[in-house]
């Protein structure tokens, strides 16, 4: 009688299966409890949210060859300095609005999410908002009203009112400023932020 | 009010009791189906696949709602906003997909375990339960659609978090559905007898219900709270669902084929084991840019870079049973399902998965058409295949075990169907794939991903036309779905050849 050989019999993929599937397990487990460490709010690669009150920038690093979030002098948000609990409830205001209006489903954050329309990851940097002077400005006002504040790019695709408040304006705009500061390995790369120069 | 407008709009409501009752009924005596065919968890089952088919619809409707505004931006602006189309597209896919494998569990409980069922009335209290939490949800999504920024938004509305929008309450709802599911599963096991098939389930079960809960937290800090959304939404389609249709299609192959136990068993352990080898570690493809640590370039790139072998796995062990056993079987349109499943599980997930999985370019294509352009190859490719095929097993037992074969009468609808339905699919992928590559070009790797060069790429003759196709192949998946509904209700009717009883070999 022919015996099966043991790499093909049930029971030794059985044990294969189970082995497998703990040990990938176990060592996902440690990643994450590494990975949540190195990412927590003031860590060095996700910035604590006092960090609204800095100038934030993202430039290529040639030795890298990648773009790194650059945190700068004190430059206040809405002129004024939050202390650490403060920026964190503001952040939170903002991220807590993102969910509750749906961002997520015609954006992407961080890349993930839909598309249609803009990725958000660095929206604070962006040269959209033409100055940095008005930055501040045009964005609580678009916010708030983005279909009178519309600028469609010629794809007439204009974000809809989703009765934002101004504190939620304000909120989202600090939540995004912190989220821009944010060591993203390089995502996106070659950006070119409102403060280069042309 | 007065009492006679009262009376009128009751007599009204009665009327239409009695117009929608008589509507049932006309329904009932045009299918023709004989549910005396059924064991009590097959008739479960089969509320879990009606439901499922229902979504399916909505799933497509909603689709080629958000599709529409791609083209005409002010189509029902400010109305049912994209996001809002977007969300119930997505949120009905994983819905109908979930009913459909509890659908599929509960539809080979009894077979598998020899028992009845342990908990059948908990089961149906379950399954209205749910049902009525996701109307809720949809009517909500539907008319309520945003709040403000409060943890209330969140808990009663919706949670903004891309497929598991959900609010807290149905999160909530739905785990404990699932556990008196899980507890059906294991008690029916234990009661009757346990199997290779049962054991891989009831263990993917904890593991899938469990993730679930790794996304029911709100977080501040998006780097955490992307990373936890991920264990559910990737650690689902690429692990534990991968493993639940494996069992499912283990299953099929033995009732449909007739092939040996041993081989279907030893087949499922080789899978789960390429499957959680590859696709835990896997989960690292998602965390190349969301702030977590370089690390996960390299152990995400790697290991995801292995997916596909178990998906290479799956088509052979279909195609190879199928061969050995020369086709034969009484339920065509079920085996050209299973087959579609093989070959789109392997190109949707193993092949577009692959083609953008290592970081250097995914750097390009994250968060463009192009992972639209996959997830779509994917979830229909690896899961609607696969609950399509059952319904096809489904409705063949409901009509009596008749012949379902190429050669029928009608069996043009589910060729048709077929066609239509893979070719839809299949085209939208290409649109959206045409789409993505653009948008890796223009808006990524020369404008730099400003807000600009984003429109600079929506507004290029390329992605609109794009845009165009994919609806245009959008309406051909939605005429195959609605003939393949046809179908469905209407296959096998009159059939008197039984189909032939196949036997294990
Ligand atoms: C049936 C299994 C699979 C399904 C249903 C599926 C589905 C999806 C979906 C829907 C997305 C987009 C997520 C979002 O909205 O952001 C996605 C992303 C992704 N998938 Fe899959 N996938 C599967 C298997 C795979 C496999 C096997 C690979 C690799 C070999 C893979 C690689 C990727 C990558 C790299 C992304 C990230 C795209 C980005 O950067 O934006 N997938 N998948
Ligand atoms: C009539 C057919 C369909 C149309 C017109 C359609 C349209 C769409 C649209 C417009 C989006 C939003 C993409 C974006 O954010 O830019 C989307 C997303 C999606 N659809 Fe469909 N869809 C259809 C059928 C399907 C089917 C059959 C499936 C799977 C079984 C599916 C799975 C998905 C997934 C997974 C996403 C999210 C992709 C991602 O985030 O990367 N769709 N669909
Ligand atoms: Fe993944």
């Amino acid at each position: 009688m022919e015996e099966t050989p043991i790499w093909a019999s049930e029971s030794f993929w059985k044990k294969t299966a189970i082995w497998v599937t703990a040990g990938s397990f176990l060592i996902l487990v440690v990643l994450t409890m590494d990975t949540l460490t190195k990412t927590s709010a003031g860590s060095k690669r996700v910035p604590a949210y006092a960090v609204i009150n800095k100038k934030v920038d993202y430039q290529y690093d040639k030795a890298l060859h990648k773009s790194m979030p650059i945190i700068g002098e004190n430059e206040f948000l809405f002129g004024k300095e939050y202390t650490e609990e403060e920026a964190r409830q503001l952040v939170d205001l903002g991220k807590k609005t993102t969910q509750a209006k749906n961002c997520m489903n015609c954006h992407t954050l961080l890349g993930n999410g839909a598309y249609f329309a803009p990725d958000l990851t660095k929206a604070w940097l962006d040269k959209g908002w033409i100055s940095k002077d008005m930055r501040e400005d045009m964005m609580v006002k678009f916010l708030m009203d983005p279909e009178n504040n519309a600028r469609t790019y010629g794809s007439n695709r204009k974000m809809p009112n989703l009765k934002i408040t101004e504190q939620e304006a304000k909120g989202i705009i600090a939540f995004l400023k912190w989220m821009s500061s944010i060591d993203t390995n390089g995502f996106p790369y070659n950006f070119k932020t409102i403060e280069a120069e042309d | 009010m007065n009492t006679s407008r009262l009376n009128g709009v009751m007599q009204n409501a009665a009327a239409l009791g009695e117009k929608s009752r008589a509507c049932l009924n006309d329904f009932k005596s045009w299918v023709q189906l004989d549910s005396t065919n059924l064991s009590d968890g097959q008739q479960l089952a089969v509320k879990y696949f009606t439901v499922a088919v229902i979504l399916f619809f909505a799933q497509i409707l909603f689709g080629l709602l958000a599709a529409t505004q791609f083209i005409y931006p002010s189509f029902l602006y400010e109305i049912l906003d994209f996001n809002v189309n977007r969300m119930i597209h997505i949120n009905a896919m994983i819905v109908w997909m979930l009913y459909g494998f509890i659908g599929c569990v509960y539809w080979f409980l009894e077979d598998e375990s020899g028992t009845e069922i342990v908990g059948l009335k908990l089961g149906n209290i379950a399954f209205w339960v749910l049902t009525g939490a996701v109307t809720v949800v949809v009517l909500v999504y539907l008319l309520v659609q945003i709040g403000p920024g409060k943890d209330s938004s969140l808990w009663f509305i919706n949670e903004g978090r891309e497929y598991i929008e959900a609010p807290r309450w149905a999160d909530i709802g739905i785990v404990v559905v699932m556990l008196i599911f899980f507890y059906n599963v294991v008690a029916t096991f234990s009661k009757g007898k346990w199997s290779g098939i049962a054991g891989v389930l009831t263990l993917d079960l904890v593991a899938l219900a469990g993730l679930y809960v790794a996304g029911m937290f709100y977080m501040t800090n998006i780097t955490h709270e992307q990373y936890w959304w991920w264990w559910v939404i990737h650690l689902w389609v690429e692990a534990t669902w991968e493993v639940l249709v494996g069992v499912i299609m283990a299953w099929s192959l033995m009732k449909l084929l007739g092939v040996r136990r041993k081989i279907i068993q030893t087949w499922l352990y080789i899978e789960v084991a390429l499957m959680f080898g590859s696709g835990i570690l896997g989960l690292g493809h998602h965390y190349f840019w969301i702030g977590t640590p370089e690390y996960w370039l390299t152990i995400g790139g790697f290991f995801s870079a292995l997916e596909p072998i178990p998906l290479v796995a799956m088509v052979v062990h279909a195609v190879y049973d199928s061969g050995t056993h020369a086709f034969k079987n009484g339920n065509h349109p079920a085996l050209a399902w299973i087959i579609a499943q093989a070959f789109g599980n392997f190109f949707g997930a193993g092949v577009w998965g692959f083609m953008h999985t290592l970081p250097q370019i995914n750097l390009y294509t994250h968060g463009t058409q192009w992972s639209a352009s996959h997830g779509h190859l994917a979830f229909f490719g690896a899961y609607a295949t696969i609950n399509i095929a059952f319904f096809y097993l489904a409705i063949q037992h409901w009509r009596g075990d008749v012949w379902m074969g190429g050669g029928s009468q009608n069996a043009w609808r589910w060729k048709w169907a077929l066609g239509l339905l893979n070719g839809g699919v299949l085209g939208m992928t290409i649109a959206l794939l045409i789409a993505g590559y653009e948008q890796s070009f223009i808006e990524r790797a020369v404008e730099g991903s400003t807000w600009g060069g984003y429109f600079t790429a929506q507004n290029h003759p390329s992605f609109q036309s794009a845009m165009v196709w994919r609806l245009f192949f959008g309406t051909i998946t939605f005429a195959g779905f609605i003939l393949l509904v046809w179908d469905l209700l209407t296959i096998g009717k009159g059939e008197t050849r039984k189909a032939p009883e196949i036997i294990e070999s």
